[in-house]
């Protein structure tokens, strides 16, 4: 199981959840299998070209943008992180 | 090293920072020599600028085009219920001159634009950005790796905070290391529509201030290449480490971004047009 860590502008597409478990053997594949457990979740975070610009996703600590983007690949145990960029002040 | 001229009521104002050994009355006088510029009058900015104004910051600018709205006050501590429909940077000058007479506090009554931030922010050593919209950020984020100087970061959203300190050159990560392009307009509700923890501001503001302070008196490790993250509901911390991006429009090896832009239009809001509440909100920068 992977852990996956939601930032509160997508948690309502997961009932609330602050967090929830998926599987995949990349970050592209879990993404998709999100999606169709939490219809919703996963739509604004990628585009064409793979993870939109504004959001950060984080495996381990490490950003998937040096590690692969999509294609990075993930392991049991592994935690996600999703970071959009938010402005309010 | 200017020798530091405090009266003996600033030696007693000041007395709690002149005993730290790491700041010291050397310390002190570097705060008193130093000048900082807070973008935004509201959640953040108010924490910011009444701790660097008790702090005995030299000269603080205030800058926001804003009035005080009466849905401020759950959270924006530099104006008063009576201050409702006050400038904000007039109300905010107002508290930071109470809290400490002896500084100076400029008023900067304007919208950010391409066009004013060079000549706004050139006096000062250290830019504070409390804004409550993506354009803004950019612009304040582009502004500041061109002249060279640092940026404390900071944003909110509902329960959860972000900060960070971008300092200018290469190999140190600035804001659009971090998010290279702003989400599209409107995906990202403001505070006026998702709602915001009145205290939320407050902490990250705070670390703002501390963040400013250490830069203006020299001291400590400040905040850079990491985000702070915060999660309010859970009530946790936790630190990412950031990477300097060398593709960097900005602050990278062949930068492309080498003047101040459009920023309405890099943020997809077509220049002269309200952009979406999403993205204006000014009452909340607020």
């Amino acid at each position: 199981m992977i852990s996956v860590k939601l930032p509160t502008l997508l948690r309502g597409h997961a009932g609330g959840r602050p967090e929830v478990q998926s599987e995949g053997g990349s970050l592209g594949e879990l993404l998709e299998n999100l999606e169709r457990r939490y219809p919703g979740l996963t739509d604004g975070l990628r585009d064409g070209r793979g993870l939109r610009r504004h959001v950060n996703v984080y495996v381990n600590g490490e950003d998937v943008r040096y590690t692969g983007g999509l294609d990075t690949s993930l392991g049991e145990g592994d935690t996600v992180m999703i970071l959009p960029a938010v402005a309010g002040g | 090293m200017t020798e530091p001229r405090f009266t003996e009521e600033q030696v007693l104002r000041y007395a709690r920072h002149i005993f730290l050994p790491q700041l010291g009355a050397e310390g002190q006088g570097r705060l008193a020599d130093g000048s900082v510029l807070v973008i935004g009058a509201g959640g953040l900015g108010s924490p910011v600028a009444m701790y660097l104004a008790a702090a005995g910051v030299g000269r603080i600018g205030l800058l926001d085009f804003d009035k005080v709205d009466v849905t401020n006050l759950q959270r924006q501590l530099l104006h008063d219920t009576d201050d409702v429909g006050r400038p904000k940077v007039e109300s905010g000058r107002e508290r930071l001159l109470d809290l400490n007479p002896t500084i100076e506090v400029v008023a900067h009554d304007t919208p950010l634009t391409s066009q004013n931030a060079f000549q706004i922010f050139e006096p000062y050593d250290v830019i504070v950005d409390g804004t409550d919209n993506f354009p803004v950020r950019y612009l304040a984020n582009d502004a500041s790796q061109i002249l060279g100087k640092p940026l404390v970061y900071g944003s909110i959203y509902q329960f959860e905070g972000q900060a960070s300190v971008f300092l200018p050159g290469r190999e140190h990560p600035c804001y659009r290391c971090l998010f290279p392009e702003p989400p599209p307009p409107g995906t990202v509700p403001s505070c006026a529509e998702a709602g915001v923890l009145g205290v939320l501001p407050g902490i990250v503001g705070s670390i703002q201030a501390t963040e400013a302070i250490k830069l203006v008196a020299g001291i400590g490790e400040p905040l850079a290449g990491r985000l702070l993250l915060l999660d309010a509901l859970a009530m946790e911390f936790r630190t990412m480490n950031l990477r300097w991006d060398p593709a960097c429009p900005v602050c990278g090896e062949e930068p492309s971004v080498t003047e101040l832009i459009d920023y309405e239009a890099f943020c997809g809001l077509t220049p002269g047009e309200a952009p979406p509440e999403a993205e204006r909100a000014p009452e909340v920068a607020s």
